[in-house]
């Protein structure tokens, strides 16, 4: 059941993939290359920071999306933007490196609060913190802009490429969402990864082996922070605008929904979640009575919890352990019908005390 | 189950991507209408579109010898939505004009958007706030309803000379419609040596609903009280004065005592009756292009106001003026728009409240309402005429640099000491 | 009291000389200074009540939450949708029959058989899953949440409280003597006191509930040991289904009382879904007398803040959450 292993094992399909994501661009109208290509990529790196936490660390933080929506912030603020409040004007590198410190630097703090608590505790708290982002942002003025929030994020002009035309954004979305990607890949293999998901199945046991269970939460959320710090950078970029509504609750839990729909099991569930949420989100409208997307995304998210709570990635699983009865794919078909393994964790914790 | 469900979603985005570079009719032209049809202003949004339908109506679905084919696109209030909204109206859809959207942060994000796509056409819907053409304007977007600070003129002249009100306590929502209405209100009313001071002026965060202790709060030895909250907001705050034994008359905002706050089921009565406000429309306005509208709209839409609101009155104006124009340029749009802008630019036609035409940063000049709540022959509430004031334009009469010299809206302008 | 004061004798007389300074504030005519300083005695006066009265209606909202969290561990995150429900339903009602009363019972009634349809059809399925059951009622919250906008769209409701609670009232409390001697005594809406009397009300009955009924004893037990209950014959799926019925109905009732005193309009559900998880993290999760601290300290910090810096008022309840967490993780009534 180690996750690594299931992963090193879909190498040609991965390399259609690879070849897939980077011919897109040519194919597709300038829309759908960016609206739903970028758009899905952004989001699915917010998303897949949170898979780095609850699929590894067993943490479900609904304030991901807060980090984000800081460094998206942060950049309008250091940056430049055309609303006259503050702008700095730092050059842009400097702007997003602070940027996606001081998102990682709140997501760790975000953490320290919330790990002082047990499990169920994480989500309320960290629902709390989000609101209470929203409303500080909303009412402040002076560093937010309130309601307005801050317009004219431009992207920088390096190599004489305009980085938000939609090719050059979307391959560096790509970019960022397959560094990200690796990244996470390679932690969740790494010693700390390692610990972590075992602090994750028990943290008990884990704090008696002599690790220190809080340091390694605080830490993972800081590398989520950087992770979702980023794409809220790129997040300024594509929207050229940030304000309260970005940072909503409401958007917060789509960050969740995109997650657990894709799947929190292996980090391809995000973005796999991604793009299924933002091609509902834009041709819902189209398809079946425009004004009921929300009935329709949660009915969605509804029924992945009640049956497959491994998501897309479950259902991946199970249709692949029904075609080939393999001995190895039985292997698989047991884990996904199991329940998924975050999932799993919170039963097997319980049982084992 | 859930593998059916699945497959049915990959074969509708199937059936999407197929259709991605659809070829265009050459005898349709897509008209793109953008309004809230989620989140809190649903309702508002729905009215907007009557206004659509009812333009569209009619002219039968025909502009300058071309079908018109209508493309909506729904956003929840936020600029965000709104902006995603119009992308895909624009760049998958590809409408080369595009009605809307609904309220004001939407309306400045639209402005933003407007100057990257200059081939396209953007007339605005209701939204209302001051700098989507005062400062900045892009060259194709175009406004035939107004801001809010014209839609208040006369206002604040009529509280301080017919009403005697000199001390005045403001509570509004804290964004920049309601500072835009602040400032086109205060603006007169102080000049002519009214107070409202700005620390007896209120700003609650929109969407708050206890409005109890800024009742507690409000002064005593104020005349009457300036409100410019709108839709749930406004009915909240009137039950709630109500409840609280409030006795300060009223002065109304446009949203605060339209046919969306009149219209809602609440005991609103005792508190609005006699409430002074100002805007582009008014219910009982004695004039027969206004009563045609009025039956048109009750006929076709029996479950909506009582009697077309704001919201359906400027979509209904923005929509006839695209129209028009297509008119004039026979439906030929083929130099990228340039020529149906130049018709738009210097449309001037007659609307069910009179004469509208553009300024040269592309905003209305219109009439204004000025009207006071009383109750209707139906028993409903409803804003009565009380008089026209002709042809305001968004400068209020001042030249253009002068006007600027009065700075950004904001709470604290204008300052009113 | 001589014990209390034996043991903590500097914080008794803490206690006693802030009961004394608030009954003067209350009672008293106001020096011209005191006014300067902070202000007219009106607003304090009412920004009191008002907080007082608010905090009776979050208790009414997080009272059923922290119950059924306390029993079966669920963190029902569509506590704010039948809140939301409960309203429109008792709205119906009410303008139905013209009777409010009615609108209150059957708001409960609807929203109790709502929340055991939860427990016995979804809950059930994954008892001892506690993160898969948050999501599961995240879920319905979303759905509930547009079905709920699809039927009443975004209007404004307003109810029509009885005749009798409508208006205001004089309490006998002086806001100050005109120059001319007469004393100007301060008004308060009739309808909002009732809200806070109910929440007392309700109050009492659960505490008379859990602890002086057999019933509550059993749900008390499973709060302490669920297994153990389960083991020593008591049916506790029938206990679970009572529990989830009651938290469940008072997010109906709550709705009804709520809306009467504000309104109802969407996004209301999350705004008392929130209300609750901050009342109830800054409470202790689980414990009803927590609830009713929470929602004190709530109530009041939000109309303090709202009345004396209204721009940042919102930011403060979270800031005293974050307070208690950092200093007191379990909650300020919450034992582990």
């Amino acid at each position: 059941m180690d996750p690594s292993r299931i992963w090193t094992r879909v190498h040609p399909l991965q390399w259609l993939l690879i070849v897939l994501l980077l011919a897109y661009p040519g194919p597709a109208s300038d829309f759908f290359t960016f609206q739903i290509g970028a758009y899905s990529l952004i989001l699915g790196t917010i998303a897949l920071s949170l898979m780095m936490l609850g699929g590894l660390g067993g943490m479900v933080s609904l304030a991901q999306l807060t980090v984000a929506g800081l460094a998206a912030y942060l950049v309008a603020i250091f940056g430049e933007n055309s609303v006259g409040v503050l702008g700095l004007g730092w050059p842009w590198w400097v702007t997003c490196l602070v940027a996606v410190f001081i998102a990682a630097v709140f997501s760790a703090f975000v953490g320290a609060i919330s790990v002082r608590t047990e499990g169920i505790y994480t989500i309320m708290i960290t629902l709390a913190i989000a609101v209470a982002f929203f409303f500080l942002v909303r009412q402040n003025y002076v560093v937010f802009n309130g309601w307005t929030g801050f317009a004219g994020i431009e992207p920088p002009t390096l190599f004489g490429v305009y980085w938000r035309d939609p090719a050059p954004f979307y391959y560096l979305s790509l970019a960022v969402a397959a560094f990200f990607y690796w990244a996470v890949v390679y932690c969740s293999r790494s010693p700390f990864g390692l610990a972590l998901q075992a602090i994750r199945d028990n943290p008990r046991r884990m704090h008696a082996l002599g690790f220190n269970v809080a340091a390694h939460r605080v830490t993972a959320y800081f590398l989520a922070g950087i992770i979702a710090g980023t794409a809220g950078v790129l997040l300024a970029w594509f929207n050229g605008r940030i304000s309260p509504g970005s940072v909503g609750v409401d958007v917060a839990i789509d960050i969740l929904v995109i997650a657990v729909i894709g799947g929190m099991r292996h980090p391809v569930g995000p973005f796999a979640g991604a793009v299924v949420f933002v091609l509902l989100q834009n041709f819902a409208i189209d398809l079946i009575d425009r004004e009921r997307f929300n009935t329709v995304i949660g009915l969605v998210f509804f029924l992945v919890v009640l049956f497959s709570p491994d998501g897309l990635l479950g259902i991946w699983s199970e249709l692949r352990s029904r075609f080939q009865q393999s001995r190895q794919s039985r292997f698989h078909s047991r884990g996904s019908s199991g329940g998924s393994k975050t999932f799993d964790s919170v039963g097997a914790s319980q049982s084992s005390h | 189950m859930i593998v059916r469900y699945i497959s049915k979603t990959l074969l509708a985005i199937a059936i999407v991507f197929a259709g991605w570079h659809s070829a265009k009719a050459q005898e349709t032209i897509k008209m793109g209408a953008l309004a809230t049809l989620e989140g809190a202003f649903t309702v508002l949004g729905e009215e907007g579109m009557r206004g659509v339908e009812m333009a569209l109506e009619e002219f039968g679905y025909e502009a300058g010898g071309k079908t018109i084919e209508l493309v909506t696109g729904s956003s929840d209030a936020s600029p965000d939505s709104a902006l995603r909204a119009a992308r895909k109206l624009v760049e998958q859809d590809g409408v080369p004009i595009l009605v809307g959207p609904l309220s004001g942060s939407e309306g400045l994000a639209l402005k933003d958007y407007a100057k990257t796509h200059p081939d396209v056409t953007f007339i605005n819907g209701s939204s209302a706030a001051q700098d989507t053409t005062l400062r900045e304007p892009a060259e194709n977007f175009f406004r035939f309803t107004g801001d809010g600070a014209q839609w208040l003129a006369g206002l604040g002249e009529y509280a301080y000379n017919e009403k005697g009100y000199r001390n005045l306590a403001v509570l509004a929502e804290d964004y920049s419609f309601p500072y835009t209405q602040v400032f086109g209100f205060l603006e007169p009313f102080c000049r002519l040596g009214g107070k409202a001071p700005a620390d007896a002026r209120f700003w609650v965060p929109i969407g708050n609903n206890d409005y109890s202790s800024v009742i507690a709060a409000l002064p005593d030895d104020v005349d009457a009280i300036f409100v410019a909250l709108g839709g749930a907001d406004a009915v909240k705050f009137l039950t709630q004065y109500g409840q609280a034994g409030g006795e300060l008359p009223l002065v109304g905002g446009t949203i605060t005592v339209d046919q969306s706050v009149l219209g809602s089921k609440g005991r609103i009565r005792d508190q609005v009756i006699g409430t002074p406000s100002a805007g582009p429309i008014s219910d009982t306005w004695d004039n027969p292009a206004w009563r045609e509208f009025q039956d048109e709209y009750r006929e076709r839409f029996p479950d909506g106001f009582p009697s077309p609101s704001l919201f359906a009155h400027s979509y209904y104006i923005s929509t006839k003026a695209a129209l028009l124009a297509l008119d004039e340029v026979n439906g030929d749009l083929s130099d990228g728009g340039k020529a149906y802008r130049r018709a738009l630019a210097n449309l001037e036609f007659e609307t069910p409240t009179g004469k509208v035409s553009l300024d040269e940063r592309r905003n209305a000049v219109a009439d204004v309402f000025l009207t006071e709540v009383t109750v209707d022959d139906a028993g409903n509430l409803a804003n009565e005429t009380v008089r026209v004031i002709p042809q305001v334009n968004q400068t209020l009469g001042l030249p253009y640099e002068e006007f600027l010299a009065y700075g950004q809206v904001s709470r604290e302008n204008p300052s009113c000491e | 009291m001589g014990r209390l004061f034996g043991r903590h004798p500097n914080w008794t007389i803490a206690v006693l000389l802030a009961a004394v300074v608030l009954v003067w504030l209350i009672f008293a005519v106001w020096p011209e200074w005191l006014v300067n300083v902070i202000g007219r005695k009106k607003t304090f006066v009412n920004t009191l009540i008002n907080g007082l009265t608010l905090a009776g209606l979050y208790f009414l909202v997080a009272s059923g939450f922290t119950l059924i969290f306390g029993l079966m561990r669920n963190v029902n995150l569509a506590h704010g949708a039948m809140y939301l429900l409960g309203a429109y339903i008792g709205y119906e009602v009410a303008e139905a029959s013209g009777n409010w009363f009615l609108g209150l019972v059957v708001a409960f009634l609807a929203v109790a058989l709502f929340g055991v349809l939860m427990q016995v059809l979804i809950f059930r399925r994954m008892e001892g899953d506690d993160l898969r059951q948050t999501m599961v009622t995240i879920a319905i919250s979303i759905i509930a949440a547009d079905l709920m906008l699809a039927v009443w769209t975004g209007t404004t409701y307003q109810f029509t409280p009885p005749e009798w609670l409508f208006g205001a009232i004089t309490l006998p409390i002086v806001s100050v003597v005109k120059s001319s001697g007469d004393a100007v005594f301060i008004k308060y809406p009739a309808y909002r006191l009732a809200v806070f009397f109910l929440a007392v009300a309700v109050g009492i009955a659960l505490w008379v509930f859990l602890n002086r009924t057999r019933v509550g004893m059993m749900v008390r037990a499973g709060v302490n040991d669920r297994d153990m209950l389960a083991a020593s014959g008591v049916n506790i799926q029938l206990v679970f289904m009572l529990v989830f019925g009651l938290g469940a109905g008072l997010a109906g009732l709550a709705g009804v009382v709520g809306g009467t005193a504000l309104s109802i309009a969407p996004g209301e559900d999350l705004r008392y879904l929130l209300a609750s998880l901050v009342v109830v993290i800054v409470g202790g999760l689980g414990s009803i007398s927590g609830a009713a601290v929470g929602a004190l300290i709530i109530g009041l910090a939000e109309q303090f803040g709202l009345a004396y810096f209204p721009t940042y008022g919102v930011v403060f309840t979270f800031l005293i959450m974050v307070l208690v967490l950092a200093v007191r993780p379990q909650g300020i009534m919450g034992g582990r």
